[in-house]
């Protein structure tokens, strides 16, 4: 050997990525790294306790066609499929409080492409808890619960962090999954541009008398938009925006009064409404990464990018950026190449940091769009979905969207 | 082992080796071009080696067992992915400086390579034996191409695979490799090419055969300027291509 102390240090590494986050995205990206014959170690902030826990919390998620693809691709789906509710319609209406049925003016319905629903609702428990499951069960991956990062360090050849018991962990290439406050990024001088909205979303489930029938509704308010998204059962999920200061008075409010708020802006097509788990606010912001990728460092998520949560799209975003890397990855490492060098991780960046700043930009014009009550722009837009929704070709456009067809599709998502 | 080189080097030397070596392997640098066309021959090289050998590329060390000349190396951006792969490899260069860059580099990514100062014909002339010969964008830069392809020739064991590739000679290519890739967008060093050397697919194709090599294919490399990448192409042969030919 020419230089055996480096090798050495080579040998030693305790996996060939480290992964800072155990929330969705790092977990995803270890399994499908595994697949390629890549370990992993996982650190994670929390105790598995808080990742195992299985009472419905309120939280839920709309996987896209393309994500429930890379779930399948993992092996996963056949545990989720009982617990996700299939979205077959998504209609989209302009609203204001109290005449939100009157218009609908834009219908999408899933029987309209070949590759079935456009998405399914999944709660956040079941899909944590089987992500934690097919880590745990995989010899190439260790999970690190309990576990917080307190520096790291790299050269051209490898990534380390230091944890808080003192203990150095070395690998091929670090990577940051620990969401839109994401320490790793700021460790690495990584800077981030990001805006606020000035609103705030209200998060919680409902249960209510009357079938939901999969379809889910979009409501275009002058606050911001409410999506109601159809869970198993006769529930729904709500996710509501409003002005941050409305939203701050109606989350003290109490859970009667709160629905008292909540029941007139879409109506009683869904009959009586009950809370049916906790309430959740987050403020509205846009974040992006100014890059994705930096010397053995690579960011997936709301890390490299925090979105506005109004196409339901933050999820989907982080597994595609989990199925894009791997994709890159693997097929770095099949011709042989070092698939954490800068020339490999520049691929992924290309990948993704394209997609990611126009869907960014596209929902925030979007949501400004949406986000008013003059009337000539709500004519304007009325007209806009009338148009489309006359369109099959544009309205098949639009669900592709969602569904998370388009563009060009990493191997785990091609299905 | 060819660690000559390693041991005659100064040691206050491997700092500015491994400064070149960075330079080499920056996929933004002056080889910015060779990053970018490096997937797309890979894809070529480890394709072919696998069809020809019957080897499984999903498997850890596909290449294990194989013995592999990579002739003008530079930096070895062939020869760390085939050494990855498991394949005994050795890369050599006329140029030599480039001897103990490629040695930094291949240090500092933990691998075994070979690197050596030497020509294909020096080592023919050795009766070194190898299972594939990489004959990369090399023959449009030599003064004789038929004793050239004779040496690689000479260099295979029966049923070894050649690999080849470089510019074809045509107006477009003049356009692509010499205007653009030189004059305008200066991805290459200007005088890199002469345009008189470059050799046309069916000239190759002849050369390899009186070289006694057996042709078996040929694939264009084509830029995308859009997605800003290249591809192989079955039928686009016009300016990159490569080719993969048998020693009966």
């Amino acid at each position: 050997m020419d230089n055996p102390v480096r090798v050495s240090i080579l040998q030693s590494m305790n996996s060939d990525l480290l992964i800072v986050g155990g929330g969705l995205n790092g977990p995803a990206l270890a399994l499908a790294a595994a697949q390629a014959g890549i370990s992993s170690t996982v650190i994670d902030a929390l105790p598995t306790q808080t990742r195992t826990r299985n009472d419905f919390d309120g939280r839920s998620y709309a996987l896209a066609l393309a994500s429930k693809r890379m779930l399948a691709a993992l092996g996963l789906w056949k545990q989720l499929e009982a617990h996700t509710q299939p979205m077959q319609e998504i209609k989209v209406s302009d609203g204001r409080v109290g005449d939100a049925e009157v218009f609908l003016g834009l219908h999408f319905n899933s029987a309209e492409i070949e590759e079935g629903p456009m998405g399914y609702m999944i709660e956040d428990r079941y899909l944590r808890t089987v992500l934690l499951d097919a880590m745990d069960s995989n010899d190439l991956i260790t999970h690190k619960p309990e576990s917080r990062v307190v520096s790291q360090a790299n050269n051209a050849s490898q990534a380390s962090v230091t944890l808080q018991d003192g203990a150095v962990l070395t690998a091929r290439l670090l990577i940051g999954a620990d969401g839109r406050q994401s320490g790793t990024a700021q460790r690495a001088g990584i800077q981030r541009t990001g805006w606020g909205y000035g609103q705030t979303a209200l998060v919680c489930a409902i249960d209510h008398e009357k079938p939901h029938g999969g379809v889910a509704h979009q409501f275009f308010m002058p606050a911001g938009p409410l999506a109601i998204l159809p869970l198993p059962g006769n529930r729904s999920s709500i996710v509501w925006s409003e002005t941050e200061e409305n939203a701050k008075s109606i989350n003290a409010l109490s859970d009667e009064d709160y629905l008292a708020v909540l029941r007139p802006r879409f109506g009683n097509f869904l009959g009586d409404i009950d809370l049916a788990g906790a309430r959740y606010t987050y403020p509205l912001n846009l974040t992006l990464a100014n890059s994705f990728v930096g010397e053995r460092l690579a960011l997936v998520g709301d890390a490299a990018h925090g979105m506005h949560p109004i196409a339901g799209q933050g999820l989907n975003a982080g597994l595609r950026d989990v199925a894009a890397l791997a994709h890159v990855m693997s097929h770095a490492a099949r011709r042989g190449e070092d698939y954490a060098s800068p020339q490999v991780l520049a691929r992924y960046q290309q990948w993704r940091r394209f997609d990611t700043a126009s869907l960014a930009a596209a929902t925030d014009v979007f949501n400004r769009l949406f986000s008013n009550d003059n009337p000539l722009l709500r004519a304007a837009r009325d007209f806009g979905m009338a148009a489309v929704n006359a369109v099959p070709e544009l309205r098949r456009t639009f669900i592709r969207e969602a569904a998370g067809l388009t563009g060009e599709l990493p191997d785990l998502m091609r299905g | 082992m060819g660690n000559v080189m390693t041991n005659t080097v100064d040691p206050s030397e491997v700092a500015k080796f491994e400064a070149m070596a960075a330079e080499w392997w920056d996929p933004n640098g002056k080889f910015k071009p060779l990053h970018m066309l490096n997937p797309c021959r890979l894809d070529y090289i480890t394709t072919q080696i696998a069809g020809e050998f019957e080897k499984d590329l999903d498997s850890a060390t596909p290449f294990a067992g194989l013995r592999i000349l990579d002739i003008g190396c530079g930096g070895g951006l062939l020869c760390e992915p085939m050494a990855r792969l498991g394949a005994e490899i050795i890369g050599v260069d006329a140029a030599e400086r480039n001897i103990p860059v490629a040695q930094a580099h291949a240090a500092q990514s933990g691998l075994t390579i070979d690197y050596r100062h030497t020509t294909a014909e020096a080592m023919a002339a050795a009766g070194e034996q190898f299972d594939i010969v990489l004959n990369m964008e090399v023959v449009e830069h030599v003064a004789d191409p038929l004793a050239y392809l004779t040496a690689c020739q000479q260099l295979l064991k029966p049923g070894g695979l050649h690999i080849c590739s470089t510019i074809n000679r045509n107006p477009k290519s003049f356009a692509m490799a010499i205007v653009g890739a030189e004059n305008v967008m200066r991805w290459l060093p200007k005088g890199t090419h002469e345009w008189n050397k470059f050799i046309t697919p069916d000239e190759l194709f002849d050369l390899m055969r009186n070289a006694g090599l057996n042709p078996v294919d040929r694939k264009g490399f084509v830029f995308n300027p859009i997605s800003w990448t290249w591809k192989l192409s079955d039928r686009d042969l016009s300016v990159n291509y490569v080719t993969a030919a048998l020693k009966p």
